[in-house]
């Protein structure tokens, strides 16, 4: 398993030309639009974008493993940042660890106490319902749609669950204020946002590298390419399957907490309202592609944010299914969709 | 309360929870027969109470501080054809079945030929977005406000305290016939070929069927029923706004419903609309922190598990047809293939 078959292309396929023109057409594009767009709404929605990639990420990799959609992904991104704020609101102060507005941010150094408990609870949880409910079903070998079906069910028991323990209520993380970074050409950056992006991108060369050097990444993805030749060829698949659900669920709850970060506010349906973002991304990118999902999620948050020039920022979740059906008509396997 | 104060209550119950059961019908021609994932039940729901709706409302009223543009007013202009039948509110019906199946016509052209979870997607993102722009467009629907001077049916011919009574053998008759016109089609050849879709895919293309075609009827027939259900609901409270088609209200529930009742069985999608409807409006009795109206979220999403865990049939499992001796348990061949 040390070298990478041409037909191992799920997950992390082979870089190719055809990636490049789409990235080379993607930043003619947005040179063009340069002199009409106001750069600002251009940038920030980069930040969304990466928020957006994280968990349509996570997404893609339920749906490159255990090939159905999972539609609790966007409650286990609240579930997480209502798990943040927990520790952040309640534990960790009353252990004498608070603090808001480290340095130029808004939130504390709790944060990086707090993300990882989120991320390993998280995580946790995921393991805990696969065992439950999910692995039942899959002995019992039912279809990629009553597997949808029952995330279905999950994800309304989940947020049904965040009401019922933190009631409706806005929240917000233990925040002060601070000045955005201004930069030329009236560009306004809220430093959070730097913090959101710089730990996307590092998320995501973790997860590269841990994908393609480490054992049990590599198996991931000839799991992910085909299940039955993998466990022929000595794979526990079981394990490997936790450990999908725990990785995937560790970055939902990121992507939850830097949500809750870049709105400054959590809300029970946060996570749900986002879905279609999500799906919308890894539909455009090619289901269970992680660079898809990733590329995806950037023209998703970009267009969304962009088209508050104009529209109602009520669209955006709009512009984003417009966009979906756009790719469903033209390419349907979405940009750099492989197969299936 | 006393016994009158009881069965007023009662039938009101009992108008939501036929109206209910007519969603369930649509969703039963979807799911328990052709196996559709279609979550975005609110987006049909929204579309035929404000077809509907927008036909017989009146025009908006500047002093009233209403701002949408349409307002058929159809009952004042149809007056002269008022025959003894508001003839108007069948109008309305139809309409709203029309528009809920050209939308279903777009989003299944789009993805019936696909994956099949693109539909569900699909039908998730078209519901948000229907819901939004109501939400939005002051011009359209009278935004956040809401249109409430929706006219009742035949409210001219009974006394207003009786009037329920009345509505309720309205719904009981669409629900009726609805319930005649599913059942005759899925015992027809077409629909054992949306069963066949169901079960097996890849062989009923084989036996020389345009699945695609298939699945793109059963897909518009079932929204067309689902918009019936949104008129009848929007004449029934008598008020729409963008809220009333939150997801779980106008979605989750009615799913919840069609599994609990038994997918792919006409009978269990009108009985689980009864039980869920029954036990969605009986918590709010219950004593304590049982009432929280947040625990039925958590109670719709838990029913859905249980039932897809422990009873995949459902309580009424799909009746056999074809043959008594077929190997196949009838709930098993609904949920798991």
């Amino acid at each position: 398993m040390t070298t990478t078959s041409p037909r191992t292309q799920r997950l992390i396929p082979k870089w190719n030309a055809s990636y490049s023109v789409v990235a080379g057409f993607l930043i003619l594009l947005i040179l063009g639009f340069f002199s009409i767009i106001k750069l600002e709404l251009m940038v920030n929605g980069l930040f969304l974008g990466a928020i957006i990639a994280l968990g349509a990420i996570s997404l893609s990799l339920i749906y490159g493993i255990l090939n159905f959609a999972h539609l609790a992904q966007g409650d286990f991104m609240t579930l997480g940042a209502y798990i943040a704020l927990f520790l952040l609101g309640t534990l960790l102060p009353r252990l004498g660890l608070e603090g808001a507005g480290l340095g130029p941010f808004t939130f504390g150094y709790p944060v990086f106490i707090a993300l990882p408990l989120a991320i390993l609870a998280m995580a946790a949880i995921a393991i805990g319902l696969d065992v439950t409910i999910y692995r039942r079903l899959r002995r019992r070998g039912v279809s990629k749609v009553l597997l949808a079906m029952t995330s279905l069910g999950l994800a309304i028991a989940l947020r049904g669950a965040v009401q019922v323990i933190w009631g409706g209520d806005t929240y917000q993380y233990p925040r002060l204020s601070k000045e955005f970074y201004q930069l030329s050409m009236g560009i306004r950056i809220p430093p959070d946002n730097l913090f959101i992006g710089a730990m996307t991108i590092v998320l995501v060369v973790v997860l590269y590298l841990f994908l393609t050097r480490t054992r049990i990444g590599k198996a991931m993805r000839a799991t992910s390419d085909n299940m039955d030749l993998a466990r022929v060829s000595g794979i526990n698949t079981e394990n490997i399957i936790k450990w999908t659900w725990a990785l995937s669920a560790g970055l939902a709850a990121t992507a939850g907490v830097f949500l809750a970060i870049f709105q400054a506010q959590l809300l029970p349906i946060m996570g749900w309202r986002l879905l279609i973002l999500l799906f919308a991304s890894v539909i455009l990118g090619g289901i269970g592609n992680l660079y898809g999902a990733l590329v995806g999620a950037l023209i998703i948050g970009v267009a969304a944010e962009v088209s508050t020039q104009w529209l109602n920022p009520a669209y955006k979740i709009v512009i984003a299914f417009v966009i979906m059906i756009a790719a469903l008509l033209i390419r349907p396997k979405g940009i750099f969709g492989v197969k299936d | 309360m006393d016994l009158s104060g009881i069965i007023g209550y009662l039938t009101g119950f009992a108008i939501m929870a036929v109206i209910y059961a007519i969603f369930c019908l649509g969703l039963n021609v979807h799911w328990g027969y052709t196996g559709l994932f279609n979550i975005g039940i609110a987006g049909f729901f929204a579309l035929g109470a404000y077809t509907s709706a927008l036909l017989t409302t009146a025009s908006p009223d500047p002093l009233m501080f209403e701002d949408y543009v349409f307002g058929g007013d159809l009952p004042a202009r149809l007056g002269f054809w008022n025959l003894g039948i508001d003839l108007w509110f069948f109008i309305a019906l139809m309409a709203a079945a029309l528009v809920c199946g050209v939308v279903a016509l777009f989003i299944g052209f789009l993805t019936l030929r696909l994956r099949e979870d693109y539909l569900a997607i699909a039908t998730l993102g078209i519901a948000e977005s229907i819901r939004i722009i109501f939400l939005n467009e002051r011009w359209l629907a009278n935004g956040s406000k809401g249109l409430y001077r929706i006219p009742k049916f035949l409210g001219d011919l009974v006394s207003p305290q009786h009037y329920d009574y009345l509505y309720l053998a309205a719904v009981v008759t669409i629900l009726f016939i609805l319930y005649i016109a599913v059942d005759r089609a899925i015992k027809s050849p077409w629909g054992r070929v949306l069963k066949a879709i169901r079960e097996d895919e890849l062989t009923t293309q084989a036996s020389g069927k345009n699945v695609f075609n298939f699945k793109l009827q059963s897909f518009i027939f079932g929204a067309g029923i689902m918009g019936i259900g949104g008129a009848l609901y929007a004449h029934n409270v008598r008020f729409v706004d963008p809220i009333t088609f939150d997801p779980l209200l106008a979605t989750f529930i009615i799913w919840a419903m069609l599994m609990v009742g038994g997918s792919g069985n006409n009978k269990g999608a009108i009985l689980g609309a009864f039980v869920v409807w029954g036990i969605w409006t009986g918590t709010q009795f219950l004593p304590g922190f049982l009432s929280d109206p947040n625990l039925r979220y958590v109670m719709t999403g838990l029913l859905i598990l249980a039932v897809i865990l422990l009873r995949p049939g459902g309580v009424l499992s799909e009746e056999r047809v074809v043959s008594r001796l077929s190997e196949t348990r009838p709930g098993d061949a609904s949920t798991e293939t």
